[in-house]
């Protein structure tokens, strides 16, 4: 019966992101039901199935490198439900490790998907984590991604979120990142919204420490009447610490978007910059594309994809 | 045999008089300049043969191979073959250089793009998996725009401006390409200002307050352009730059 739901989820994200080594990490979660897991050397990992969540500790030990990804497949196949993932990650000095996370709600009509995240990212330890969502077509989900990280010195954090395929329905990501001397953070978001679908990103970067880097970046094109708002906020406490905040959206119909970056330098010797942009297609590009034959929609449509790319 | 002609155009933006009553024909399989001055109207021309928007709200008449193609918007020309690259090609962010070239064509394969690279002077394996973005230079854009051109295999095409910020090695495979497509009996219309560029053409019209005032040999139109046409300064900083 697990394997069944196993093997379903991995269907609907279209098979390819499915382990096929035994030295590959991996956990896989339906609503609030662990139903798979596989685990290495040197990751530590406890999971506990709670009422209305699932609770997952991993701790990657000092120094330890994997070498393969820690592949986390959540979703829901029901129309209806609730999933919440609670996660503590704690990747110690010295420690790398790239996580890529799965989310599938192909059937959803009225699904909520909330992931509660405490990440710790030890002295010159260094974790990737990369999240894709494929939704179905009817923006019938909810989805609440909370995180709070902490980069200690050296640390290097990457994180890449991406929901371009099927419906968003409604996101409101929040994440807050700590980051300590010579500690470097980069996030990058890409989504895609079209009829009622609603964005919200909420993004805190700190630069604390000395020589601390940072960048947030998200491109978000949005369609017939979605929307998205965007608030970036990068602040910049210590000398020689950097800092770029980058928002793109690409606007369609009768679709709205919104970007609030703020950034805030407390120290004569740390530097933040931004930019934004907000508009509808470059009307260049898209005369490019039709002069090659592409009818205008289908010129847009390769515009926003490379965007989002 | 005229493949293109454009039968009286007026085209008038923001009150302004761009092309007034522009009588052209050009002739199938030939390399065609259309040279003038700045603000002749020699790039309004080409937009108005592509059928960009801003070029649209015309008077007279565009015909292609016979067909009435003034109503048809950009698409529906390229469809039946006329295409064009700009003076200064676009940035398209993450849009990757294989699917950018790939896009006109339906039977395309990673061969075939990577063939039409190599036409173009650019190794295939450097840039076929770039994107279309501002890493890559003016003139490397240009190229890889023409690369797109050539895997469509149009019947059309208009360059507006080819030499622009194209080293001097560039523009030999520039030509070169040039060369191809007048090899595949693809008609060819170049907008320029430039000598360098009219030599490389077969017949010259020449454009001046939006229209045609004299048509022939390029030597006949270059002589003529450069005796009438252009400053005296800039004139002369030709004559240097083409003795180079």
């Amino acid at each position: 019966m697990t394997t069944d739901i196993v093997d379903n989820l991995y269907k609907s994200l279209g098979g390819v992101c499915r382990p096929t080594s035994e030295d590959e990490a991996h956990i896989e979660v339906h609503g609030n039901k662990v139903v798979g897991a596989n685990l290495v050397e040197g990751l530590e990992v406890d999971v506990r199935e709670k009422t209305r969540s699932v609770e997952a500790d991993f701790v990657l030990k000092e120094g330890t490198v994997l070498k393969g990804p820690v592949i986390l497949c959540f979703g829901l196949l029901n129309r209806q439900g609730q999933q919440k993932i609670e996660l503590d990650i704690s990747i110690e000095k010295g420690a790398e490790a790239d996580f890529q996370a799965y989310c599938t709600f192909p059937n959803a009509r009225d699904v909520l998907h909330e992931m509660d995240a405490q990440i710790t990212v030890g002295e010159n330890a260094r974790y990737s984590y990369f999240e894709r969502h494929i939704h179905g077509q009817s923006g019938g989900v909810n989805v609440v991604p909370r995180a709070n990280v902490e980069i200690k010195q050296g640390g290097r954090f990457a994180t890449e979120f991406e929901l371009i395929r099927g419906a968003v329905g409604r996101i409101d990501i929040d994440y807050n990142i700590d980051c300590h001397a010579y500690g470097v953070f980069e996030m990058l978001a890409r989504i895609s919204g079209r009829n009622d679908d609603e964005i919200i990103i909420t993004e805190a970067g700190h630069l604390l420490g000395e020589e601390s880097r940072g960048v947030l970046t998200s491109h978000i094109a949005v369609q017939d009447r979605a929307s998205a708002v965007v608030n970036n906020e990068l602040i910049a406490n210590a000398a020689f610490s950097r800092g770029h905040v980058d928002c793109k959206e690409i606007v369609q119909d009768e679709a709205v978007a919104r970007a609030v970056p703020i950034v805030e330098v407390n120290h004569p010797r740390a530097h933040v910059t931004h930019e934004a942009a907000i508009g509808s297609v470059d009307s260049k590009q898209l005369e490019t594309l039709m002069s090659r034959g592409l009818s205008e929609e289908a010129a847009v449509d390769l515009i926003i994809e490379g965007m989002l790319s | 045999m005229a493949v293109l002609e454009t039968r009286g155009i007026n085209l008038e933006i923001e009150g302004s008089k761009i092309l007034n009553g522009l009588t052209a024909e050009f002739w199938s399989g030939y390399v065609h300049a259309v040279i003038g001055p700045n603000g002749a109207g020699k790039s309004s021309l080409a937009g108005t043969i592509m059928g960009l928007k801003r070029y649209r709200k015309i008077e007279g008449q565009i015909l292609f191979d016979g067909e009435d193609i003034t109503d048809l918007t950009a698409d529906k020309r390229a469809e039946r073959g006329i295409t064009m690259a700009w003076q200064e090609p676009a940035r398209f962010e993450g849009l990757k250089v294989h699917k950018f070239i790939g896009c006109g064509n339906n039977n395309s394969s990673r061969k075939k793009i990577a063939a039409v690279l190599e036409k173009v002077g650019l190794e295939p394996e450097e840039y076929i998996d770039r994107a279309v973005d501002d890493t890559l230079s003016g003139g490397e854009r240009k190229r890889i725009e023409l690369a797109s051109i050539l895997l469509m295999q149009p019947r059309l095409v208009l360059l507006d401006e080819p030499d622009s910020g194209i080293d001097v090695g560039a523009l030999e495979k520039i030509f070169d390409a040039i060369q191809y497509m007048k090899d595949q009996g693809i008609t060819v219309i170049l907008i320029t200002h430039s000598m360098t560029v009219l030599n490389h053409a077969d017949h010259a019209f020449l454009l001046c307050d939006g229209k045609i005032i004299d048509k022939g040999t390029p030597e006949k139109i270059g002589r003529f352009f450069r005796e009438k046409c252009m400053p005296c300064r800039d004139h002369d900083a030709h004559e240097i730059k083409e003795e180079k």
